[in-house]
């Protein structure tokens, strides 16, 4: 067993824990907290497949800004966690149920059907991290162009439409 | 060396744990968080296999992808304010205005 499967079997579990204590915890400030440590711990597996700039990416922009955005809307609205009430009776068993029917699924088809050539990922075979990344700043400013500047049309007309959205109308009483 | 099928595994449970999230709270920003865990594992499935092709255009796709999530939970959490400013509670169950 080598040095790499060792981490990647303790990463995954940290993983999905962080995951199901996400979908578990009663309060949604601790919800946001295990949302982080699971990004952070994609972002490894990001460096483990060797994509340095997608794991910063998303270090920067997941698990700091994206989150900081949810826990700043959490504090604001004071609403850590529902009052109890009467949720469908059948709905969590139902639920869970199909859950594990699209995990199976999801695994079998994945595995069998959309098998890529390759089977062995080689990290350490792959060029070191400045180059990867000095190819993909190539990439995305020539072959991409057009996509990286419509993103940026697309943040603005994001951040115009949060600021419609939240703004008050002129004249709206209170 | 990690086999890639144990990424996509990986990603295919994190994905599901993201629906089940969908599916089973009632409480607009976990689900919303869950949209996030989903999007995620997406994103893991596309660089691992990206990553076995030697390519870099997956890595560009999920590059785009973390914008556009980006742009999507400015937008979003912009919504849940509304709506809690309205009806004083984010109970996905109590959002049935347009109930017929």
């Amino acid at each position: 067993m080598s040095g790499d499967l060792i981490l990647f079997l303790i990463l995954s579990l940290v993983a999905i824990a962080t995951a199901l204590g996400m979908l578990l915890s009663r309060n949604a400030v601790y919800s946001a907290l295990f949302l982080v440590l699971n990004f952070i711990t994609v972002a490894v597996f990001y460096l483990l497949l060797g994509a340095p700039f997608i794991a910063m990416a998303q270090i920067t922009v997941y698990a700091g800004a994206i989150m900081v955005l949810f826990l700043f809307v959490i504090m604001l609205l004071g609403a850590e966690s529902l009052p109890k009430g009467d949720a469908l009776p059948w709905q969590k068993p139902l639920a869970a149920t199909l859950a594990i029917i699209l995990a199976v699924e999801a695994t079998y088809l994945l595995v069998t059907k959309a098998r890529p050539a390759g089977d062995i990922l080689a990290p350490e075979g792959s060029v070191n991290a400045m180059e990867s990344i000095r190819q993909l700043g190539m990439s995305l400013f020539s072959d991409y162009l057009l996509p990286f500047e419509v993103t940026s049309v697309v943040l603005l007309v994001a951040m115009v439409g949060a600021i419609v959205l939240t703004k008050k109308e002129k004249g709206e009483q209170k | 060396m990690v086999p890639v099928e144990y990424y996509i595994i990986l990603s295919a449970v994190l994905f599901t744990i993201g629906v089940a999230g969908v599916l089973i709270r009632r409480n607009a920003l976990i689900i919303f968080m869950s949209i996030e865990l989903m999007l995620n594992a997406a994103n893991l499935a596309i660089v691992a296999f990206s990553s076995v092709i030697k390519s870099y255009s997956g890595q560009i796709f999920v590059f785009f992808v973390i914008a556009v999530a980006a742009a999507e939970v400015a937008v979003g959490l912009a919504l849940i304010v509304e709506i809690f400013k309205s009806k004083r509670s984010i109970d996905v169950d109590q959002m049935s205005s347009l109930k017929g």
